[in-house]
């Protein structure tokens, strides 16, 4: 019974996930296994987020993440940061 | 378990109980279901299928591809190089049916769309209370004469993977080196906008290290590209000599092409070639038009906010058939624009209203095995199509070490790797 309302409580996080959220699981994998050296979001502290997507914005990157964390307010990026740190595996 | 309630009753009203909970995220929680049909099977229609399922467990959810294995498009052109496996491009479905989505073989032969239902080849039907298009491209077989069907055993397009892009590599390899190859690159809009040039690279690669007499004109109906100062910085690092870009405007939209004699033609000259790939016109998938969904252009105009159709109420259309405006015709697309599409139809099913969504596009390709390029967009809905997020997007550095691009080639595999596994994994 537990696990049958984990996954209605997950299932309805997916579906609420606050604008541009989903988009990010293209690149950084929700499954631990994935062989790639981007970072997976889902239940990294909120603030560990927050930090790097205002260093992006503001900073030199030599990645696309430079391009994108310009695309998002503040409130946005906490929203979407607050979103992963509920997201488990 | 007994006292007279089935098990299926008791499950769904512990996971109401369970969502009302104060751990649970506040939410849609109490889902509509609903019967939602997805056709086609990759990047967008996987993506959508699946994400539908996770969204909203007590959604039925069919998946129509005819296909028994996805081959996809994205690093294939390593493929045609002889740089990897056909096998790492292949993946199948079965792990969708795992989730709970439904799969169908049988090809969808028509819709109807005041009943709400979809009739396949095999004569059966599913209705639907809202149904997904990602049908993918189709090639305009009339848009260029001489490139038919049977033009395409001879000068392939391998503008969808597979044989055609088997085809392809056996030509190159089985080439004499001096060799000259042409390619034909359409005007926009099509599938995968810097694929081109990023098939030009690596075939540039390939006649490098193993046919060095040898010769590639890229004709091109287009003046510009995506990517373009990267490319064309690369090119010249790297191929000087054996890689030629022809734009539109130096003569290079070719106007036909004779399989037989083995030339490709523009205005201005023809090109005798030991090998032709014609990346031809393209379309939205086949099933756009019996459903009514594509407009002149061949292509699907959708609303920016569900994806759903602005000729037919009630089909929402993803990936490369939709006409997304800033957004291009990549597989990272399709994967966003699919999981915004799966919880607007939630919400839609649920009688609430669909969020404004934000969307990311990002987009390696590979020079040399080694050396990558990139290009990244964010994407908001405004004045009814989807736009560029002003001050953000754009391509990777120009002056860049080759550690930036070493990097960049590592992130193109690590996101293949990524996706796919979200997709079919």
């Amino acid at each position: 019974m537990l696990t049958s309302s984990a996954v209605t409580c997950m299932a309805a996080g997916l579906a609420d996930a606050p604008p541009g959220a989903t988009s990010c699981s293209g690149c950084h994998p929700a499954k631990k296994w994935v062989d790639t050296q981007v970072p997976r979001l889902n239940g990294r502290p909120a603030a560990d987020i927050i930090a790097a997507m205002q260093a992006f914005k503001t900073g030199q990157s030599g990645t696309v993440m430079g391009l994108i964390a310009k695309g998002f307010s503040s409130e946005e990026i906490k929203a979407i940061a607050d979103w992963y740190t509920s997201q488990k595996d | 378990m007994t006292h007279g309630i089935s098990r299926r009753a008791l499950l769904a009203s512990t996971a109401a109980a369970g969502c009302s909970a104060a751990l649970c995220v506040p939410a849609l929680g109490q889902g509509a279901g609903g019967r939602v049909v997805v056709i086609g099977g990759g990047f967008a229609g996987a993506t959508c299928a699946r994400f539908l399922k996770r969204m909203d467990p007590r959604l039925i959810v069919t998946l129509v591809e005819a296909s028994p294995v996805f081959v996809a498009c994205p690093l294939s052109n390593s493929v045609i190089a002889g740089l990897r496996d056909i096998a790492a491009q292949q993946f199948t479905l079965d792990k969708l049916a795992d989730d709970g989505v439904a799969l169908t073989r049988a090809p969808a032969s028509g819709i109807n769309t005041q009943t709400r239902a979809v009739t396949l080849t095999n004569n059966s039907r599913i209705s639907y209370d809202r149904l997904v298009l990602a049908p993918g491209i189709d090639i305009r077989w009339d848009a260029l004469p001489g490139y038919n069907e049977a033009a395409a055993d001879r000068m392939p397009h391998a503008w969808k993977a597979g044989e055609q892009t088997l085809l392809l590599r056996r030509q190159l390899e089985s080439m004499e080196d001096g060799g000259t190859v042409v390619i034909s690159a359409p005007a926009n809009p099509f599938r995968c906008p810097p694929g081109p040039y990023e098939r030009a690279s690596l075939i540039a690669y390939y006649l490098k290290t193993k046919k060095p007499k040898s010769k590639l004109i890229v004709l091109d109906a287009k003046d510009a590209f995506s990517k373009q100062r990267l490319f064309q910085k690369a090119w010249k690092e790297l191929y000087p000599g054996i890689l030629e870009w022809v734009p539109l405007s130096a003569g290079g939209k070719v106007t036909s092409v004779d399989p037989a004699g083995m030339t490709v033609v523009t205005d201005f000259a023809t090109h005798k070639a030991s090998v032709a790939n014609v990346i031809p016109p393209q379309k939205a998938g086949r099933i756009a038009e019996a459903a009514g969904i594509a407009d002149r252009t061949g292509w699907c105009p959708v609303d920016p906010v569900t994806f759903e159709s602005k000729q037919q109420p009630g089909i929402h259309v993803i990936g490369d058939a939709a006409i997304m405006g800033a957004m291009p015709k990549s597989a990272f697309s399709a994967n966003a624009q699919a999981k915004v599409c799966a919880a607007a139809v939630v919400r839609l099913l649920a009688g609430k209203k669909p969020d404004q969504p934000k969307l990311i596009n990002t987009c390696y390709s590979l020079v040399a095995p080694d050396y990558g390029i990139s290009i990244a967009g964010v994407y908001h809905a405004a004045d009814g199509q989807l736009r560029d997020v002003e001050g953000a997007g754009g391509i990777s550095p120009i002056d860049a070490p080759s550690s930036t691009r070493a990097q960049d080639a590592s992130l193109a595999n690590g996101w293949f790797k990524t996706i796919t596994e979200e997709v079919f994994g």
